[in-house]
Protein backbone atom coordinates (compact mmCIF):
# COMPACT_ATOMS: atom_id res chain seq x y z
CA UNK A 1 0.00 0.00 0.00
CA UNK A 2 2.98 2.75 0.52
CA UNK A 3 4.21 2.08 -2.88
CA UNK A 4 1.04 2.66 -4.47
CA UNK A 5 0.86 5.85 -2.48
CA UNK A 6 4.68 6.44 -3.82
CA UNK A 7 3.71 6.05 -6.86
CA UNK A 8 0.42 7.65 -7.36
CA UNK A 9 2.12 10.99 -5.21
CA UNK A 10 4.56 10.86 -8.05
CA UNK A 11 1.92 10.79 -10.93
CA UNK A 12 0.22 13.17 -9.39
CA UNK A 13 2.41 15.57 -9.07
CA UNK A 14 3.90 15.24 -12.67
CA UNK A 15 0.38 15.53 -14.04
CA UNK A 16 -0.18 18.80 -12.05
CA UNK A 17 2.76 20.29 -13.26
CA UNK A 18 1.48 18.94 -17.29
CA UNK A 19 -2.04 20.85 -16.79
CA UNK A 20 -0.62 24.40 -16.05
CA UNK A 21 1.94 23.96 -18.71
CA UNK A 22 0.08 22.40 -22.02
CA UNK A 23 -1.31 24.83 -24.33
CA UNK A 24 -4.23 23.17 -25.63
CA UNK A 25 -7.29 23.19 -23.14
CA UNK A 26 -8.54 19.77 -23.97
CA UNK A 27 -4.86 18.36 -23.38
CA UNK A 28 -4.20 20.27 -19.92
CA UNK A 29 -8.13 19.05 -18.95
CA UNK A 30 -6.89 14.83 -20.02
CA UNK A 31 -3.93 15.83 -17.29
CA UNK A 32 -6.13 17.28 -14.98
CA UNK A 33 -8.28 14.09 -15.13
CA UNK A 34 -5.02 11.67 -14.66
CA UNK A 35 -4.42 14.27 -11.19
CA UNK A 36 -7.77 13.45 -9.66
CA UNK A 37 -7.13 9.96 -10.82
CA UNK A 38 -4.13 9.14 -9.18
CA UNK A 39 -4.79 11.58 -6.01
CA UNK A 40 -7.46 9.05 -5.83
CA UNK A 41 -5.31 6.59 -5.65
CA UNK A 42 -3.19 8.09 -2.84
CA UNK A 43 -6.74 8.87 -1.08
CA UNK A 44 -7.47 4.85 -0.92
CA UNK A 45 -3.94 3.88 -0.22
CA UNK A 46 -4.14 6.02 3.12
CA UNK A 47 -7.39 3.98 3.81
CA UNK A 48 -9.96 6.69 2.98
CA UNK A 49 -11.48 4.42 0.64
CA UNK A 50 -15.17 6.44 0.43
CA UNK A 51 -13.13 9.46 -0.37
CA UNK A 52 -11.44 8.41 -3.05
CA UNK A 53 -14.47 6.58 -4.81
CA UNK A 54 -16.11 10.27 -4.11
CA UNK A 55 -13.04 11.86 -6.04
CA UNK A 56 -13.54 9.75 -8.99
CA UNK A 57 -17.51 9.78 -9.33
CA UNK A 58 -18.04 13.80 -8.57
CA UNK A 59 -14.73 15.08 -9.69
CA UNK A 60 -13.28 13.14 -13.01
CA UNK A 61 -16.91 12.31 -13.35
CA UNK A 62 -19.46 15.23 -13.01
CA UNK A 63 -17.02 18.46 -12.13
CA UNK A 64 -14.80 17.71 -15.86
CA UNK A 65 -17.93 16.99 -17.78
CA UNK A 66 -18.43 20.06 -17.02
CA UNK A 67 -15.26 21.73 -18.33
CA UNK A 68 -15.80 19.32 -21.48
CA UNK A 69 -19.22 20.90 -21.90
CA UNK A 70 -17.80 24.65 -21.54
CA UNK A 71 -14.94 24.05 -23.87
CA UNK A 72 -17.61 22.40 -26.76
CA UNK A 73 -19.53 25.40 -25.91
CA UNK A 74 -16.63 27.79 -26.44
CA UNK A 75 -14.26 27.70 -29.27
CA UNK A 76 -11.78 25.11 -28.61
CA UNK A 77 -9.28 27.67 -30.60
CA UNK A 78 -10.43 30.50 -28.18
CA UNK A 79 -10.17 28.13 -25.48
CA UNK A 80 -6.29 27.10 -25.90
CA UNK A 81 -5.20 30.65 -26.50
CA UNK A 82 -2.47 31.25 -24.07
CA UNK A 83 -2.75 35.21 -24.05
CA UNK A 84 0.95 35.49 -23.00
CA UNK A 85 2.47 34.97 -19.82
CA UNK A 86 3.01 38.02 -17.61
CA UNK A 87 3.65 37.89 -13.81
CA UNK A 88 3.37 41.67 -12.27
CA UNK A 89 6.45 43.57 -11.06
CA UNK A 90 7.96 41.89 -7.90
CA UNK A 91 7.30 44.56 -6.06
CA UNK A 92 3.13 44.03 -5.77
CA UNK A 93 4.35 40.40 -5.26
CA UNK A 94 7.86 40.00 -3.07
CA UNK A 95 6.39 41.41 0.38
CA UNK A 96 3.61 38.87 0.53
CA UNK A 97 5.82 36.17 -1.11
CA UNK A 98 8.42 37.09 1.79
CA UNK A 99 5.84 36.25 4.57
CA UNK A 100 4.11 33.27 3.25
CA UNK A 101 7.72 31.72 3.07
CA UNK A 102 7.77 32.39 6.60
CA UNK A 103 4.56 30.52 7.55
CA UNK A 104 5.66 27.87 5.40
CA UNK A 105 8.80 27.75 7.33
CA UNK A 106 7.31 27.27 10.70
CA UNK A 107 4.66 24.82 9.27
CA UNK A 108 7.65 22.49 7.48
CA UNK A 109 9.25 22.96 11.54
CA UNK A 110 5.71 21.96 13.47
CA UNK A 111 5.40 19.07 11.20
CA UNK A 112 9.24 17.66 10.86
CA UNK A 113 9.90 18.44 14.68
CA UNK A 114 6.55 16.94 16.34
CA UNK A 115 7.64 15.64 19.70
CA UNK A 116 6.13 12.22 20.02
CA UNK A 117 5.76 10.36 16.79
CA UNK A 118 2.06 9.90 15.42
CA UNK A 119 0.71 6.21 15.39
CA UNK A 120 0.12 4.51 12.40
CA UNK A 121 -2.80 5.61 9.51
CA UNK A 122 -5.87 3.74 9.86
CA UNK A 123 -8.37 2.78 7.57
CA UNK A 124 -11.44 5.01 8.40
CA UNK A 125 -14.53 3.49 6.56
CA UNK A 126 -17.59 4.73 5.04
CA UNK A 127 -19.67 3.76 8.17
CA UNK A 128 -17.95 5.64 10.00
CA UNK A 129 -17.67 8.63 7.60
CA UNK A 130 -21.38 8.09 7.68
CA UNK A 131 -22.21 8.26 11.51
CA UNK A 132 -20.03 11.98 12.08
CA UNK A 133 -21.92 13.48 8.73
CA UNK A 134 -25.47 13.18 9.85
CA UNK A 135 -24.41 13.44 14.06
CA UNK A 136 -22.65 16.17 14.93
CA UNK A 137 -21.80 17.59 11.04
CA UNK A 138 -25.77 17.74 10.74
CA UNK A 139 -25.80 21.53 9.93
CA UNK A 140 -22.65 22.00 8.15
CA UNK A 141 -24.36 18.85 5.57
CA UNK A 142 -27.58 21.37 5.81
CA UNK A 143 -25.64 23.93 4.33
CA UNK A 144 -23.65 22.23 2.00
CA UNK A 145 -26.79 21.37 0.60
CA UNK A 146 -27.70 25.03 0.76
CA UNK A 147 -25.06 26.44 -0.66
CA UNK A 148 -25.89 23.71 -4.21
CA UNK A 149 -28.76 24.90 -4.37
CA UNK A 150 -27.71 28.49 -4.39
CA UNK A 151 -25.21 27.79 -6.73
CA UNK A 152 -27.46 26.17 -8.99
CA UNK A 153 -29.95 28.87 -9.21
CA UNK A 154 -26.69 31.45 -10.00
CA UNK A 155 -25.32 29.08 -12.45
CA UNK A 156 -28.88 29.26 -14.45
CA UNK A 157 -29.01 32.52 -13.97
CA UNK A 158 -25.77 33.50 -15.33
CA UNK A 159 -25.90 31.24 -18.31
CA UNK A 160 -29.05 32.71 -19.50
CA UNK A 161 -28.49 35.12 -22.70
CA UNK A 162 -31.98 36.96 -22.49
CA UNK A 163 -29.58 38.86 -19.72
CA UNK A 164 -27.95 42.49 -21.02
CA UNK A 165 -26.70 43.05 -24.18
CA UNK A 166 -24.78 40.26 -25.38
CA UNK A 167 -24.03 39.91 -28.82
CA UNK A 168 -26.91 36.77 -29.97
CA UNK A 169 -27.93 35.22 -32.88
CA UNK A 170 -31.88 36.66 -33.46
CA UNK A 171 -32.59 32.83 -34.53
CA UNK A 172 -30.72 31.42 -31.54
CA UNK A 173 -32.88 34.48 -29.48
CA UNK A 174 -36.00 33.62 -30.70
CA UNK A 175 -35.28 29.20 -30.68
CA UNK A 176 -34.96 30.04 -27.01
CA UNK A 177 -37.86 31.96 -26.02
CA UNK A 178 -40.28 29.43 -25.14
CA UNK A 179 -37.31 28.67 -22.46
CA UNK A 180 -36.98 32.02 -21.17
CA UNK A 181 -40.12 33.50 -21.94
CA UNK A 182 -41.81 33.53 -18.88
CA UNK A 183 -38.46 34.64 -17.14
CA UNK A 184 -37.83 37.55 -19.01
CA UNK A 185 -41.21 38.88 -18.88
CA UNK A 186 -40.91 39.04 -15.06
CA UNK A 187 -37.87 40.81 -15.87
CA UNK A 188 -39.58 43.24 -17.62
CA UNK B 1 -2.03 -1.13 7.34
CA UNK B 2 -0.44 1.22 5.48
CA UNK B 3 2.67 3.57 7.10
CA UNK B 4 3.08 6.30 5.35
CA UNK B 5 4.58 9.16 7.35
CA UNK B 6 2.44 11.76 7.77
CA UNK B 7 5.19 14.50 6.00
CA UNK B 8 5.17 12.99 2.88
CA UNK B 9 0.99 12.75 2.64
CA UNK B 10 1.27 16.55 3.20
CA UNK B 11 4.06 16.81 1.07
CA UNK B 12 1.93 15.96 -1.77
CA UNK B 13 -0.86 17.95 -0.85
CA UNK B 14 1.36 20.75 -0.77
CA UNK B 15 3.06 20.23 -4.27
CA UNK B 16 -0.49 20.02 -5.26
CA UNK B 17 -1.52 23.03 -4.12
CA UNK B 18 1.47 25.34 -5.16
CA UNK B 19 1.76 23.88 -8.39
CA UNK B 20 -2.21 24.69 -8.85
CA UNK B 21 -1.35 28.63 -7.51
CA UNK B 22 1.86 28.93 -9.94
CA UNK B 23 -0.93 27.91 -12.34
CA UNK B 24 -3.16 30.98 -11.26
CA UNK B 25 -0.23 33.36 -11.11
CA UNK B 26 0.73 32.57 -14.46
CA UNK B 27 -1.87 31.38 -16.91
CA UNK B 28 -3.96 34.22 -17.74
CA UNK B 29 -6.50 31.59 -20.12
CA UNK B 30 -9.34 31.45 -18.18
CA UNK B 31 -10.25 28.30 -18.78
CA UNK B 32 -6.83 26.98 -17.60
CA UNK B 33 -7.32 29.37 -14.44
CA UNK B 34 -10.02 27.64 -13.33
CA UNK B 35 -8.00 24.15 -13.87
CA UNK B 36 -5.63 25.58 -11.48
CA UNK B 37 -8.22 26.27 -9.20
CA UNK B 38 -9.05 22.73 -9.09
CA UNK B 39 -5.68 21.41 -8.72
CA UNK B 40 -5.12 24.02 -5.28
CA UNK B 41 -8.96 22.42 -4.05
CA UNK B 42 -7.64 19.27 -4.84
CA UNK B 43 -4.27 20.03 -2.99
CA UNK B 44 -6.20 21.35 -0.01
CA UNK B 45 -8.53 18.31 0.38
CA UNK B 46 -5.73 15.97 -0.15
CA UNK B 47 -4.40 17.87 3.34
CA UNK B 48 -7.75 17.13 4.91
CA UNK B 49 -7.71 13.49 4.06
CA UNK B 50 -4.02 12.78 4.89
CA UNK B 51 -5.15 14.30 8.45
CA UNK B 52 -7.82 12.44 8.76
CA UNK B 53 -6.08 9.15 7.77
CA UNK B 54 -3.59 9.75 10.08
CA UNK B 55 -5.27 10.34 13.36
CA UNK B 56 -8.20 7.92 12.46
CA UNK B 57 -10.85 10.13 12.79
CA UNK B 58 -13.52 10.61 10.03
CA UNK B 59 -14.07 14.35 10.31
CA UNK B 60 -11.05 14.21 7.72
CA UNK B 61 -13.13 12.66 5.19
CA UNK B 62 -16.66 14.72 6.38
CA UNK B 63 -14.43 17.87 5.43
CA UNK B 64 -13.44 16.21 2.30
CA UNK B 65 -17.22 16.00 1.55
CA UNK B 66 -17.56 19.98 1.90
CA UNK B 67 -15.07 20.67 0.16
CA UNK B 68 -16.04 18.95 -2.86
CA UNK B 69 -19.97 20.40 -2.50
CA UNK B 70 -18.69 23.68 -2.53
CA UNK B 71 -15.82 23.16 -5.46
CA UNK B 72 -19.02 21.33 -7.47
CA UNK B 73 -20.71 24.99 -6.80
CA UNK B 74 -17.61 27.19 -7.73
CA UNK B 75 -17.24 25.56 -10.41
CA UNK B 76 -20.81 25.48 -11.98
CA UNK B 77 -21.01 29.43 -10.89
CA UNK B 78 -17.37 30.22 -12.19
CA UNK B 79 -18.14 28.03 -15.60
CA UNK B 80 -21.44 29.85 -16.13
CA UNK B 81 -19.84 33.34 -15.35
CA UNK B 82 -16.86 32.24 -17.76
CA UNK B 83 -19.47 31.55 -20.66
CA UNK B 84 -21.28 35.13 -20.01
CA UNK B 85 -17.32 36.91 -19.92
CA UNK B 86 -17.07 35.21 -23.58
CA UNK B 87 -20.09 36.18 -25.06
CA UNK B 88 -19.55 39.97 -23.98
CA UNK B 89 -15.16 40.28 -25.04
CA UNK B 90 -14.92 37.37 -27.28
CA UNK B 91 -11.89 36.46 -25.47
CA UNK B 92 -11.11 34.24 -22.58
CA UNK B 93 -8.14 36.63 -21.78
CA UNK B 94 -8.83 37.21 -17.56
CA UNK B 95 -6.73 40.42 -18.31
CA UNK B 96 -9.45 42.18 -20.20
CA UNK B 97 -12.45 42.18 -17.93
CA UNK B 98 -11.13 45.42 -16.10
CA UNK B 99 -11.42 46.89 -19.38
CA UNK B 100 -14.99 45.56 -20.19
CA UNK B 101 -17.43 47.98 -21.36
CA UNK B 102 -20.95 48.20 -19.29
CA UNK B 103 -23.27 46.63 -21.33
CA UNK B 104 -25.11 48.72 -23.39
CA UNK B 105 -22.85 51.61 -23.06
CA UNK B 106 -19.79 53.34 -25.07
CA UNK B 107 -16.34 52.31 -24.75
CA UNK B 108 -14.72 55.43 -22.57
Amino acid sequence: MDTAFYIAGIIAIISAVAVITRRHAVHALLYLTVTLLALAVAMYALGAHLAAALEVIVYAGAVLVLFVFVIMMLDVRAASRPYGVRLSRPGTWLGPLLLAAGLLAEMIYVLWASPEPAPPIQTVGAKQVGMALFGPYLVGVELASMILLAGLVAAYHLARRSMGASPVDPAETHDRQGHNGRDREKED
Amino acid sequence: MPTVPLEYGMLLAAAVTLVGLTGVLVRRNLLLLLMSLELMLNGAAMAFIVAGAKWGQADGQVMFLFVLAVTATETGIALALMLRFHHHLRTLDADRGGQAEPPGGTKG
